[in-house]
């Protein structure tokens, strides 16, 4: 469908945004039972009585889980329930063992809390509604369709490896007044979500693996409006960039709607990553009852005030108070900075620094060369395939003039189509620079009795003019040249 | 070998501790006599002779190689057959089940086990425990022994079936709104709700999570209680479970001593709907008490009414949700599996096909309950009258150590009689139900037979949390002063009609 110019839509509306995020905690058991969670084992060998949901069975709280989720909520400045309870959700679906949920309903652990991110300098708080628990599904694969989606599928296989999985879920309240950078917003509230539940490595947070997922919520008022209009929820969005681009999607496909005078469904959109537009979710006629009610195969959850404090004291320094002192430990200017930010490559400098290199030359690469090359080919950043320390190695061999930097470009290629460290690709490719300077000599010769005209303007003290010889010399080398040491060869023969 | 099926299995465990019987002759003897008469009495759904005298042979051998023996080592036990029993067939009552063996083992189920009783089969119950008479069972219908055609009780008729017509020492059921005390009270057997935590819920196939309870049933007040020893005690697969000690209910029973104890008549549970003859031998229980040193009072708990009402609603819901589960996916029946039909299909048409109309019935008014907009003035409302309830249990306990009425207001009725009238059919659980709703403990013990039908009457004894020792303290006495009057106990008339008045 046709969409309107995101510039003309931010002219009349109002963007406001809500996320839910969901994590997959990385505890070492199951929510409920002791089952393990360790991800791609075979199908339903991580299973049991509990988690299966066997007659009789009975559920018992992963200890570690609660603490997971409590440091969460306070790392999120989130209030901590001093008596709350679970709640069962019912709904048939042959993922759920039990056909309900275990999970959190109007007695969230953590509430009221706030994440503040900055987007081109400008900063936006995020508030948190609520954080709570709730426990996974199985996964379904439906076989036998050509989409693999249970449309026109013969039947469906049933893996419980991942049902009892600890889950917890993190909801903003909405979140208005971004105008334009709403989307960015929502990018870099993800991103400094994910930096933070590393740092507090109570999860993998692997979108492509599903231990972090996201529903994007958008809806538009227009400008001046107290209140908000119908929203629409995103689904599927499964990397940082995709959350970005469904929402600037869902923007201007709503301002089209709006602008034409009909109104905006709510319902369930799914975002097509390949096509870049979402389309809506099998429609709901009428609102699902889950039939909430307390969980009373679980007592309440009474987390004491000194066990919280106790916790508190164990959090990482917050991402923002981190980002300022890196960057001032750096010396990093205002604009270089932007750049870190806005390229998510901030934790990657952090760990180069840490492996050995210079925060100059980490930055150099992670936001110049390396998020390039991971916009081209649309994954994040720390997927683009080089690790901090493979990037240590690619500095390390330009500072001892075995590479350029022209060369550490074909080095990266080398190193992102798998094939091993830089200085293995170095060997492999032969892509050292030639110090031997009996080849080069040859080549400064041949240069320079292919070009008289500009060796009698050298010679006429046009010193500039020596570039067109050395880079004559650099093509014949194919690159593998120091051009510092052509330029000295250059000079010491016409002198 | 009949006179071991007449001996307490307290008394069985002695003579096997000593040598003078051997399990295998207990069970054999037991084993047999479930083949004589339970084409008659129906009170097993399932009997494993094999398994059961291999467990006995095994009991033997420890026995013989100096192995340390329990208090029950040997004796045999009927489970409920909505304990989880590894390999063992569980139905619960119900066809959606049929088949199915569950892989493990409920901690009730281990612990009888680890005790080295000796397993002989599972017993007949109403589906999922909801009824009071077995009618409701998915399979058959099980007979009072007392008259083979009248009600047991239920849901736990199998189990009190198959103690008063001697074909178990022992057995276990559990009590959701009276399913163990009001079998007892209908067979002239003895059976015993503990406090909500003090016994393990996990591995029984649940009906409603907030009030399900498993417990001991006996004929005589020191073999329950030796039962309930047994199997009683904090379990960490049971979130709900009590952390604390068992309080000495074998001690207890031995004890039998009621003098100085204040026993609170509860004023709502009589009067109109209670039959004449319970009531009569309900109050000469009382004069017996008094006679023994108890001080009995009036106690007025108003709230009682709401607890019928409460708790058909508060069960109900619970149901809807655990019922869920049935659905085909995963184990016991299957229907419409035909390769074109969806998930829901399959689901919708085993669960139509598998469940039984009063199974039908409470998932459709918990769904009903549950449902949004109706939350509050139903399952909300249900909440607060349990909370009134619980409160008139403590108030009453300031006054008095335990709490007394007849276990139900009626005896047996006639296989039938109330089948189609579910509310006649609730009505059975009047006496049984606040205990259930406040989590307090209570037991059912013969108090003699209704003059006007010749059938057994209960009392109920009900105590508070963690005082499980009361119920069983006020039982006993009651047993041995009725003893001493009746010449034995209740089922021993039963025994003596049975073989001539010879013994």
């Amino acid at each position: 469908m046709s969409v309107m110019a995101y510039d003309d839509v931010l002219a009349a509306f109002e963007p406001a945004l809500g996320l839910e995020v969901h994590v997959e905690l990385n505890t070492v058991s199951k929510m409920f039972c002791g089952c393990s969670t360790a991800f791609g084992s075979s199908p339903n060998t991580q299973t049991c009585p509990v988690c299966l949901g066997l007659p009789g069975a009975l559920p018992v709280l992963n200890a570690k889980a609660v603490e997971s989720v409590i440091r969460i909520g306070l790392a999120l400045n989130c209030s901590i329930a001093s008596w709350c309870r679970f709640a069962r959700k019912n709904y048939f679906y042959p993922d759920m063992p039990k056909n309900f949920q275990t999970s959190q309903y109007d007695e969230p652990i953590c509430f009221d809390g706030f994440m503040d991110v900055e987007v081109d300098g400008v900063s936006y708080r995020v508030e948190i509604e609520r954080v709570h628990m709730e426990e996974d599904a199985g996964k379904l694969t439906h076989v036998g369709g050509a989409t693999g989606r249970i449309q026109g599928a013969d039947y469906s296989l049933l893996d419980y490896n991942r049902a009892g999985v600890p889950l917890m879920e993190i909801v903003t309240r909405p979140v208005r007044g971004t105008g334009a950078a709403a989307p960015q917003v929502a990018r870099a509230y993800l991103t400094q979500m994910r930096e933070l539940l590393r740092a507090l490595g109570v999860s993998d947070v692997r979108m492509e693996q599903g231990s972090l997922r996201c529903d994007a919520n958008v809806s538009l008022a227009p400008r001046g409006s107290e209140l908000l209009g119908t929203r629409t929820e995103t689904k599927n969005v499964n990397s940082l960039r995709s959350v970005e681009r469904a929402l600037t999607y869902e923007i201007q496909r709503q301002g089209e709607v709006l602008s034409s005078g009909g109104r905006v469904l709510q319902e369930t959109r799914h975002w097509h990553e390949d096509g870049g537009h979402t389309s809506p979710g099998r429609s709901k006629e009428q609102a699902e009852d889950y039939r909430y009610f307390p969980e009373p195969d679980l007592v309440p959850i009474a987390p004491s005030r000194d066990w919280v404090e106790q916790l508190r004291g164990t959090l990482p320094e917050p991402p923002a108070e981190r980002r300022r002192r890196l960057v001032a430990e750096w010396g990093f200017t205002e604009l270089e900075l932007r750049d870190v930010v806005g390229t998510g490559s901030l934790e990657l400098i952090a760990e180069t620094v840490a492996a050995g290199a210079t925060a100059g030359s980490a930055r150099k690469w992670w936001s110049g060369e390396l998020a390039r090359r991971a916009n081209v080919s649309g994954v994040e950043l720390d997927q683009v395939g080089i690790t901090p320390a493979q990037v240590v190695q690619l500095q390390a061999l330009i500072e001892a003039g075995t590479i350029n930097d022209k060369l550490a470009r074909q080095v990266i290629d080398g190193v992102l189509a798998g094939e091993g460290d830089p200085a293995a690709v170095v060997e492999a490719r032969g892509l050292a620079v030639v110090s031997d300077d009996g080849a080069l000599a040859e080549a400064v010769d041949a240069a320079i009795a292919a070009n008289p005209d500009v060796v009698q303007r050298i010679r006429d003290g046009k010193l500039q003019a020596a570039g067109a010889l050395i880079g004559q010399v650099m093509k014949a080398m194919r690159g593998k040249a120091d051009a510092a040491r052509v330029r000295e060869l250059v000079l010491e023969r016409l002198s | 070998m009949s006179e071991l099926l007449h001996t307490p299995a307290a008394d069985l465990a002695g003579l096997i501790a000593s040598g003078r019987a051997s399990s295998r002759e207990v069970t054999q003897a037991h084993l047999d006599r479930i083949e004589a008469v339970d084409a008659g009495v129906r009170a097993f759904l399932h009997v494993d002779g094999e398994r059961a005298l291999a467990a006995a042979d095994a009991v033997d051998a420890k026995r013989s190689s100096g192995g340390q023996l329990g208090p029950l080592a040997g004796v045999p036990v009927a489970i409920k057959d909505i304990f989880c029993m590894s390999g063992a067939p569980t139905t619960a009552g119900s066809r959606i089940l049929e088949g199915w063996r569950p892989p493990y083992n409920a901690t009730v189920t281990q612990r009888v086990l680890d005790a080295d009783l000796v397993v002989l089969g599972k017993t007949n119950l109403d589906e999922f425990a909801m009824g009071s008479s077995t009618e409701n069972s998915g399979f058959f219908t099980t007979h009072n022994p007392w008259d083979l055609e009248r009600i047991p009780g239920g849901s736990g008729g199998g189990s009190a079936a198959a103690l008063a017509s001697f074909e178990a020492p022992l057995a276990l059921g559990t009590d959701t709104g009276g399913s163990i005390r009001q079998p007892a009270s209908v067979t002239g057997t003895v059976g015993v709700k503990p406090t909500y935590g003090g016994t393990s819920r996990y591995g029984v196939v649940a009906m409603a999570s907030s009030l399900d309870q498993p417990g001991p049933c006996g004929r005589t007040v020191l073999d329950t209680a030796l039962l309930h020893q047994v199997i009683a005690g904090w379990d960490p697969l049971d979130s709900t479970s009590i952390d604390a000690p068992v309080p000495d209910v074998v001690a207890a029973a031995r004890a039998a001593d009621v003098k100085g104890m204040r026993l609170g008549v509860v004023k709502e549970l009589g009067g109109e709907g209670y039959a004449s003859g319970v009531e009569q031998r309900f109050r000469e229980a009382l004069d017996v008490l008094a006679d023994a040193g108890a001080e009995i009072v009036e106690v007025s708990c108003p709230n009682f009414r709401y607890a019928l009402g409460a708790y058909y609603l508060i069960m109900p819901s619970e149901v809807s949700s655990n019922l869920a589960r049935f659905d085909a996916m995963r184990y016991g029946l299957r229907l419409g599996d035909d390769g074109t039909a969806g998930a829901e299909e399959v689901m919708a048409r085993t669960r139509g096909a598998g469940f039984g109309a009063e199974v039908k019935r409470r998932i459709i008014i918990g769904t009903y309950a549950l449902s949004s907009g109706y939350y509050d003035a139903y399952y909300g409302s249900a909440q607060k009258a349990r909370t009134l309830i619980a409160r008139d249990f403590e108030r009453a306990f300031e006054k008095v150590d335990v709490l007394v009425s007849p276990t139900t207001p009626t005896t047996a009725f006639r296989i039938g009689e109330r089948a189609d009238d579910p509310l006649a059919m609730y009505a059975a659980d009047l006496c049984t139900i606040p205990s259930n709703m406040a989590g307090n403990t209570a037991g059912s013990f013969p108090c003699g037979l209704a003059p006007e039908d010749g059938l057994p009457v209960g009392f109920q004894v009900m105590a508070p949390v963690l005082a499980d020792d009361r119920v069983y303290r006020v039982g006993a006495a009651l047993e041995r002063q009725l003893a001493d009057r009746w010449g034995g106990l209740l089922t021993d008339q039963l025994w003596a009609r049975e073989n001539g008045g010879a013994r």
